[in-house]
């Protein structure tokens, strides 16, 4: 491949949208947290949005098409590391998604790191499809490829993060091209594994299930959080409350109002309009990337592109959804603004992954 | 992972381009599906933040606004002079608010607080059905494990119902002090609410339910406060808002003497019945005890059932006060005022003379006097002494029934006092008007000589008979009785009754005490004590007859009722001995208090000599020149303004 790289060809519009996100999300994350323990957490957020950048830079240096060359290294490299999660993991609320880095204090979300890996895999597997259509052994070997880590992590349990590792795999075979009784038959499949899978959740997933249907069934658990959340959200009204002076942030009725709730802090403190000016901001990020997409050199890149754009739009609908009470609450982080290191540096990665694509496009 | 034959791109499949345009349409359905994710976003903040914007905001102030009462100390009730009978201590009460209320907490939160599920269920329900959203109180005696589960327990997230409010509680004198007298305080009940008395009044608040408590309730009570706060997630305040301070409650003033109540009080202790101490020159109560007694303070948080119980299902009814409830026949001390009827009404004058065998016949029947020997010839003065029956059935025989009633209710008798208590007894003062009316039958004038030495239909309370003889021995002016000094009326009942008749019974109840009647046990050397001893079967013949009754409930009463000086009396004292027997063990009771009476009076009147010490005075003690009260100076003026030292 040819070297068409230049600090010039970076797509400094999706990188300066994704620096004004983070911004808000630094701001927002001292606002809610500068009279707590987590008074630390802003800067240590900035620190980490730097290092990201430097991640992100790295990821965009090497040729995509090596890195989809490493696909099955990286999937073993997952596998194993999910698997180590549940031997060294940390215990944290019942759950065990962080391994730690010995010596550093750092604790790694494997299951963050994973994204990545599925959006390549989606990408190489779809890209070196001879046909113009998925075909059923392709959705049979996608399903178990992308259905082995999603068990792993939802096993965790860590229901939010496997169920981000879906729309990839179904927006890639949209993409690819699937024959519509294939289409219907996954349909019918998936409704039948919905509704067997239920079966096997665990109690407190089955809880944010029922208190997504009904908030007011679980007023201290799961539906406390939604009732919270959508306080403060109506509390902000058309300009909000101020920076600092939510009550339902400040005074700690919202809560986690620095990672999972950080948008309806946000929303309390900012307002609609802001917030309808921020949402905006997420979504010309996503058409940057998309387009991207559309100006990709090869069906890998657009996939990869499009992995992105689909894994972020995911995360925005589930996170957002749920601070207004739409969407269950299942622990998915607000990309860029959610506070911790390892969904930044996943996202940031993901968005290094874009820009690779674009500095590329014109090589063959 | 991958097909292992994978082909090469542009030389194995012609047909086959690596490029991305036939994607280009889908990825425009994904560019739609995004606006349509974002429009629905942005949907449901416009829902949240614009239509719904003002109830979210309610919501949050909900959250973080905070109105805790500020319940108002009761006043304090002092004796006469000042020093503290009733005081107020910190406490706490917890509480439910019903805004917030979820019905499955009520088992954690039962099981938490030590208190029965039931029960605290039947209250919330009891709660839910009033008009306005009012905190429930759910427990008053809290343990320091159970205000540890409060406190962990009353966040947003697990039991935002659960409220921990101070509340200034009633501290009672222990061993019953005055207990009747001062009443105790409780929960204001559902029938207490449907009254206009109570309409200021919402469920669980504490009010007055017997005694003072109940009867100055109003006065007592203060005007609760409140305060609205910021509190965060865990309730701790973080800004006060507002803040209207509680009022806190007058204080009383009683006139009991509380050296003459303790006085009175250890003369009764293990005994059944009561003292009633008064001032005839203004009807101020110095002393009240009933026994057996109880501790108001078991009510002063919540009274458990079992107390309750114990309480109620006592056969002594240790709640009955008896100084103004208990209805009993007055015996022998009915008969200084039958004396005053004769003299009054012109039946007898002060030498008719009567000769005593032991008994007399009237009407047929054969009527004993006490002392089986007879009395031989025996005069007013000597009837009263000895407190002869034969003198006093001939006397009550030549009045008549209705001319004895008619001085016997001028006195006070068979009707209320009116003092400041609620629940007192009336008693009742037979007529021939009377019998016809309740029982349609003419009276029988044979029935006029039981009731000439109080028995038969006659009853009086202890504090009819003390105002009675009070009133009389004050020369026929009547003061109502009163606990408070506020409530003294300048305006006393006075009866047309000469003043010489007055001294001629007084004279003879002097005897009683000092010439070796039936009362010497009260005499005091240096104080004209003048008294008369009664005994008097507690019950009417009728149930007497019925054989329905205990033994003990067959023994009689013994009644002694005295005031010093003989003239000008300050002090008038009725003592009731339930099974006392006779009057002559009740005398001791009344020399005690009056003895303690004129022992203090010298004793502060000593002190006030000396200029130096002259601070010591306290505004209402009685001594002269210490007398500071309008109600006081009314009183003297009135009725000692002849007064010679005796």
């Amino acid at each position: 491949m040819a070297r068409y790289r230049s600090f010039r060809d970076l797509d400094w519009s999706l990188l300066i949208i994704t620096l004004i996100i983070c911004s808000l999300g630094i701001l927002q994350i001292y606002s809610a947290t500068h009279d707590t323990k987590w008074s630390d957490a802003w800067w240590k957020q900035a620190l980490w949005v730097l290092v990201a950048i430097g991640i992100m830079w790295v990821a965009s240096s090497i040729d995509y098409h090596t890195l989809l060359g490493q696909v099955p290294v990286l999937y073993v490299l997952s596998i194993v590391a999910l698997l180590a999660t549940f031997a060294f993991g940390k215990l944290v609320f019942g759950s065990r998604r962080w391994i730690s880095i010995p010596g550093t204090g750092f604790n790694f979300q494997i299951s963050e790191f994973v994204k990545l890996v599925i959006i390549l895999l989606v990408a190489r597997y779809l890209s070196e499809l001879k046909r113009e259509e998925v075909g059923f052994g392709d959705l049979l070997k996608l399903g178990v490829l992308v259905g082995i880590p999603t068990a792993l992590v939802m096993a965790q349990p860590d229901l939010g993060t496997s169920l981000t590792y879906l729309p990839v795999l179904g927006v890639g075979i949209l993409l690819a091209g699937i024959r519509w009784h294939y289409l219907a038959a996954i349909a019918v499949a998936g409704g039948l594994a919905v509704t067997v899978g239920y079966h096997f959740l665990q109690d407190y997933q089955k809880a944010r299930l029922i208190s997504f249907v009904d908030p007011s069934q679980d007023p201290r658990g799961r539906g406390y959080q939604v009732i919270q959340s959508k306080i403060a959200v109506g509390d902000g009204g058309m300009w909000g409350r101020g920076v600092t002076h939510g009550t339902q942030t400040q005074l700690r009725f919202l809560p986690v109002p620095h990672t999972d709730f950080i948008f309806s802090a946000f929303a309390e403190e900012h307002g609609f309009v802001v917030v309808v000016v921020v949402l905006g901001l997420y979504f010309l990020l996503l058409m940057q990337i998309v387009q991207n997409a559309q100006m990709a050199p090869d069906r890998a890149g657009m996939y990869i592109c499009m992995g992105v754009a689909t894994m972020l739009l995911f995360h925005v609908l589930i996170n957002v959804g749920m601070v207004v009470g739409n969407m269950p609450v299942t622990g998915i982080p607000l990309p860029l603004m959610s506070y911790g290191g390892s969904n930044l540096f996943s996202i940031f990665i993901m968005l290094g992954l874009v820009n690779n694509v674009r500095l590329r496009r014109f090589s063959s | 992972m991958s097909d292992p034959e994978r082909p090469a791109n542009e030389s194995s499949d012609r047909l086959f381009r690596d490029d991305t345009k036939f994607a280009l349409g889908r990825i425009a359905v994904f560019q739609y599906a995004a606006v349509a994710v974002f429009l629905f976003l942005i949907a449901g903040f416009w829902v949240l933040q614009i239509r719904d914007h003002e109830a979210n905001s309610t919501l949050a102030e909900r959250n973080r606004i905070k109105t805790v009462p500020l319940l108002a100390p009761r006043g304090k009730i002092l004796d006469r002079d000042g020093r503290v009978i009733v005081d107020n201590q910190p406490a706490f009460v917890v509480q439910l608010t019903q805004e917030n209320l979820k019905p499955e907490h009520l088992a954690p939160i039962a099981e938490g607080l030590h208190l029965d599920l039931d029960d605290l269920r039947a209250t919330v329900k009891r709660y839910a059905a009033g008009k306005r959203y009012s905190p429930i109180p759910i427990k008053r005696d809290i343990t320091p494990a159970e205000l540890t589960f409060i406190d962990s327990h009353r966040d947003p997230g697990t039991f935002p119902e659960l409220e921990l409010v101070q509340e200034p509680r009633r501290l009672y004198p222990q061993s019953g002090l005055a207990a009747h007298v001062i009443g105790y305080v409780g929960e204001v009940s559902e029938q207490e609410l449907n009254t206009s008395d109570f309409a200021s009044y919402s469920q669980g608040d504490l009010v007055g339910k017997s005694g003072l408590e109940r009867q100055y309730n109003e006065i007592l009570k203060g005007v609760d406060g409140q305060r609205r706060v910021v509190v965060d997630v865990a309730g701790r305040e973080h800004q006060v808002l507002e803040s209207a301070e509680a009022t806190p409650g007058q204080n009383l003033q009683l006139t009991i003497d509380l050296d003459l109540q303790a006085v009175a009080e250890i003369a009764l202790e293990g005994k059944k019945g009561a003292v009633v101490a008064l001032d005839p020159r203004d009807g101020s109560v110095l002393a009240m005890v009933s026994r057996p007694a109880f501790d108001p303070n078991l009510f002063a948080a919540h009274i458990k059932s079992a107390d309750w119980k114990a309480l109620t299902s006592n056969p002594d009814n240790p709640l009955l006060n008896r100084a103004i409830q208990a209805q009993f026949a007055p015996g022998s001390t009915f008969k200084p005022l039958v004396a005053m009827a004769g003299l009054e009404s012109g039946a007898i004058d002060e030498n008719y003379s009567v000769r005593c065998n032991g008994g007399g016949t009237f009407y047929g029947r054969y009527f004993k006097c006490w002392q089986k020997g007879g009395h031989g010839g025996v005069s007013m003065h000597a009837g009263i002494v000895h407190s002869c029956d034969v003198y006093f059935y001939t006397v009550g025989n030549k009045i008549g029934i209705d001319g004895i009633a008619e001085y016997a209710e001028q006195a006070g008798l068979g009707k209320k006092t009116g003092i400041d208590l609620p629940g007192e007894a009336e008693g009742l003062m037979p007529s021939s008007k009377w019998k016809l009316r309740t029982q349609r039958e003419k009276w029988y004038a044979g029935e006029t000589i039981s009731v000439a030495i109080g028995q038969g239909y006659v009853t009086v309370t202890p504090i009819q008979l003390a105002s009675a003889i009070g009133g009389m021995a004050n020369g026929g002016v009547w003061f109502k009785p009163h606990l408070v000094k506020m409530a003294a009326t300048a305006d006393p009942r006075r009866e047309n009754w000469n003043l010489d008749n007055i001294a001629k019974v007084v004279s003879g109840m002097y005897g009683v005490v000092n010439e070796g009647g039936t009362g010497t046990a009260a005499a005091i050397p240096g104080i004209t004590v003048s008294g008369k001893t009664g005994s008097a079967q507690r019950v009417s013949n009728d149930l007497r007859k019925s054989g329905k009754l205990e033994k003990g409930e067959l023994e009689d009463n013994g009644w002694f009722v005295a005031f010093a000086p003989r003239e000008n009396p300050e002090i008038v004292i009725a003592v009731l001995l339930e099974g006392g027997e006779h009057g002559t063990l009740a005398a001791p009771t009344a020399r005690d208090v009056i003895k303690a009476y004129f022992d203090k009076k010298t004793r502060l009147s000593k002190l006030t000599q000396q200029p130096s010490l002259a601070f010591i005075q306290r505004p209402g003690a009685p001594v002269g020149p210490a007398i500071s009260s309008p109600v006081a100076s009314i009183a003297t003026s009135d009725v000692t303004s002849s007064s010679e030292d005796h």
